[in-house]
């Protein structure tokens, strides 16, 4: 048995846990962790430039990869800078495991320099916190953490370590356990098999059956289930903002987006459906419009691995708590029997009738087949992220910031896999697109990986510049420039006639192929359509370089369709300035 | 409906806030809170009372049982059960009031335990109700203190919530 120092414990753990980066920034709290990565440590230390881009970076790289993605922060500000990153991988169950340092345990409670309440602070925005109180404790909390994070329904576990337990003078045995069982914690290992059973024969009594997917089925590496269920049984697929990706985006079955700016044909779908197969979705707002307006004539059934997802927001009519895979497994194969027993399920002639139905409502409204985006002089935002579709053979990494350009790209770039559309839905966090390009860019270094911000968000954490100029990360930055608080601009026109309280900037705006420069980076600003390709092009072609691509577009532009809100129902959206259902 | 929700939970620190911070942070009410360990050191026993609609305790209980600290739950209300809250109050009890205090307290079976010229310090437990109804009845006499621990349950007959 081996001897460590905390720190060296740390250290050690993070190898032996297979972790690949640690994002973080050092502080007195964490100076004895950092001696102990620097003298012995195989994990890299990405170096970020604010602590908020050191979570959304491990965010990226969890939500690219599917491992967790680790933080190591110095206490106080350190830690207070990161809760904007622990808060958005929560909303949207990301695994993450935040190190936090601490001052020296008699320190604590006595506002030491340097101390805050991170365990109190990070309460509401984890999936569980640690306060380690013994430094043989470590190994042990450290496993749990990865283990709490990455299982069930992940989501970020904070662990917050005094500064005294990690001395490098005081040893202790260290063995990182292999595996851990908590009596208080254990997530749900199948589904039940009496309600999928329910489930599969409601499915296919189904006359106008939707599958709704979400954010849980790229999580729980359900895709590829959830594909062939689809098929197999020629049923329409949306997903939620979280879960584009889950179902192939370029598919005849994929109705599109849903919800908010989801597309008209997914909401009237939904709308109209009689059978909605939920399954990792959670029925946000921002998808269901006025909740007792919803879907009035769907039975619902509601896969999820959270039972407190389930019924929270639209009652499940046959609620099944469990894993996706496996209960989409079960789920297919319950399918098969039943249509062993009699072949006539579903019902082919309702089916086709609801798909004539679907391509209708496709060819009036649909964002590809027959509305067009408003006709100008300018380049629109939409063209942009065709041309960014086309450039990348819909194979890139897209990650996104808040705004228009996120709803934009969400509609416009169809992704055809799951975990490449990488953005914060939940927390709709504005500079979360940049260190997140960063995450996703170190973990696969051979893949595109473009941010579509604006140029808002953009300059949230455009202090990360610097730390991909460190990294060589040469992600691209397309920005949608309508110099505007777009969304917020958006917002404003339809509701408050026009009065643009804060959201522009007033020509203060620097300029951005300069800046790109002055970091060692490429800049290129295009301002005519006929330019857009070439140099979408040209961003694409410079493989080693950062490039940042300054669009400037029309800034009267607003995303469409919109639901209207207050009292209104699925069916109720806005598809242009002066045209609604 | 009032409810009482009982649990076990790992006697860690950090363990309780997490359970009260829920309340606030989903917007939930807790009207009373008794926490203590159990004859298992590795573990406290938490009773809370809440009032809501059973769609409501249901969300509340699911959110509940996802807090990592919180090891087994149940809801009392749901099943035959025992409860017991208890109450120290201080009354003055001078002149005629001192004899009527005293019947009255006989009447509840309670007890005073701690006795001074003016003040009568009285001991009773019970149903959360039954309390209510001796500071109702000691309205007209001069209540100087009233303390209570909040609701203590337990199921009947054997079901019994463990590890
Ligand atoms: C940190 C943060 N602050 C404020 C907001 C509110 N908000 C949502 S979208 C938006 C405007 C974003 O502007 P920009 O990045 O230029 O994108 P655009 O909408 O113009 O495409 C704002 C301020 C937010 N989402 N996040
Ligand atoms: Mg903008």
């Amino acid at each position: 048995m081996e001897l460590l120092s905390g720190g060296e414990m740390i250290a050690r753990a993070l190898e032996d846990e297979g972790v690949e980066y640690i994002f973080g920034y050092p502080g007195g709290a964490v100076l004895h962790i950092y001696d102990a990565l620097f003298k012995d440590c195989k994990v890299p230390h990405i170096l970020v430039r604010h602590e908020q881009a050191a979570t959304h970076a491990a965010d990226g790289y969890a939500r690219a990869t599917g491992k967790p993605g680790v933080v190591l922060v110095t206490s106080g500000p350190g830690a207070t800078n990161a809760i904007t990153g622990i808060a958005t991988a929560y909303m949207d169950s990301i695994p993450m495991v935040v190190l936090s340092g601490q001052v020296q345990s008699h320190l604590i409670g006595e506002d030491a320099f340097q101390e805050t309440d991170m365990i109190g602070i990070s309460r509401p925005i984890v999936k569980h916190s640690f306060m380690v109180k013994r430094t043989e404790d470590l190994p042990q909390m450290i496993k749990k953490a990865f283990y709490i994070a990455s299982t069930g329904r992940p989501g970020p576990v904070v662990i917050d370590i005094p500064k005294d337990l990690t001395r490098p003078d005081e040893k202790f045995e260290y063995n990182y356990p292999k595996s851990v069982k908590m009596r208080s914690y254990s997530p749900a290992q199948r589904g039940h098999t009496g309600q999928i059973k329910k489930a599969a024969k409601m499915l296919l009594g189904a006359k106008r059956p939707m599958i709704y997917a979400g954010g849980g089925v790229i999580q729980g590496d359900g895709s590829e289930l959830l594909t062939q269920l689809a098929r197999e049984l020629n049923y329409p697929v949306t997903n939620t903002l979280m879960g584009l990706g889950a179902y192939p985006g370029s598919d005849r079955q994929f109705l599109g987006m849903l919800g908010m700016h989801g597309l008209y044909e997914a909401n009237m779908a939904m709308h109209h459906s009689d059978c909605i197969l939920a399954v990792g979705a959670r029925f946000d707002d921002r998808v269901t419009n006025t909740v007792d307006k919803f879907c009035p004539g769907a039975k619902v059934i509601h896969i999820d691995i959270d039972p407190a997802t389930i019924s929270k927001i639209v009652m499940a009519d046959i609620p099944i708590v469990g894993p996706v895979q496996s209960v989409l497994t079960e789920l297919l194969g319950q399918i098969t029997l039943l249509r062993e027993k009699d072949s006539a399920l579903p019902d082919e002639s309702a089916l086709d009738r609801w798909w004539q139905q679907i391509e209708e409502w496709r060819s009036a409204h649909g964002l590809f087949t027959g509305r067009r985006y408003g006709q100008s002089d300018l380049i629109m935002p939409q063209q942009v992220i065709e041309s960014l579709y086309r450039v990348t053979d819909g194979d890139a990494y897209v990650t996104s910031d808040v705004g228009q350009h996120q709803m934009f790209a969400a509609q416009y770039y169809p992704f055809d896999e799951p975990r490449r559309w990488i953005n914060s839905g939940g927390l709709g966090t504005m500079g979360f697109g940049l260190p997140a390009a960063m995450g996703v860019k170190l973990a696969f270094p051979d893949m595109e990986v473009a941010c579509v911000t604006g140029e808002g968000s953009i300059q949230m954490n455009i202090q990360e510049l610097s730390t991909c100029k460190q990294y060589k990360t040469a992600v691209k930055i397309i920005n949608l420039r309508n110099n505007y608080l777009g969304m917020v601009k958006q917002w404003q026109d339809m509701q408050y006639e026009g009065r643009y309280a804060m959201s522009t900037y007033e020509d203060s705006l620097p300029d951005f192929v300069k800046l790109m420069e002055a970091y060692g980076h490429v800049g290129i600003q295009v301002d005519k359509l006929d330019d857009l390709e070439g140099a979408m092009k040209e961003a694409f072609a410079l493989k080693d370089k950062l490039v940042f691509l300054d669009v400037i577009i029309d800034p009267m532009e607003h995303v469409y369709p919109m639901h209207i809100a207050p009292n209104g129902s699925m069916k109720d959206m806005w598809l242009s300035k002066n045209e609604r259902t | 409906m009032r409810r009482i929700i009982s649990m076990l939970m790992e006697n860690e620190p950090g363990a309780l806030s997490r359970v009260v911070g829920l309340f606030s942070q989903r917007g939930y009410n807790i009207e009373t809170l008794n926490v203590a360990p159990t004859d298992d050191a590795t573990l406290s026993r938490l009773t809370l009372t809440t009032v809501g609609t059973d769609l409501h305790i249901e969300k509340l209980t699911k959110q509940l049982n996802k807090l990592v600290d919180v090891v087994k739950l149940v809801d009392l209300t749901e099943g035959a059960h025992i409860e017991r809250d208890m109450m120290l109050i201080k009354i003055r009890a001078t002149g005629a009031a001192r004899e009527e205090v005293k019947r009255v307290t006989d009447i509840f079976r309670g007890q005073i335990v701690d006795v001074s010229p003016n003040v009568y310090t009285i001991q009773l437990s019970g149903t959360s109700d039954k309390l209510d109804s001796f500071v109702a009845a000691m309205a007209e006499a001069d209540i100087l203190e009233v303390v209570r621990s909040g609701v203590a349950g337990i199921s009947r007959g054997e079901k019994v919530l463990s590890l």
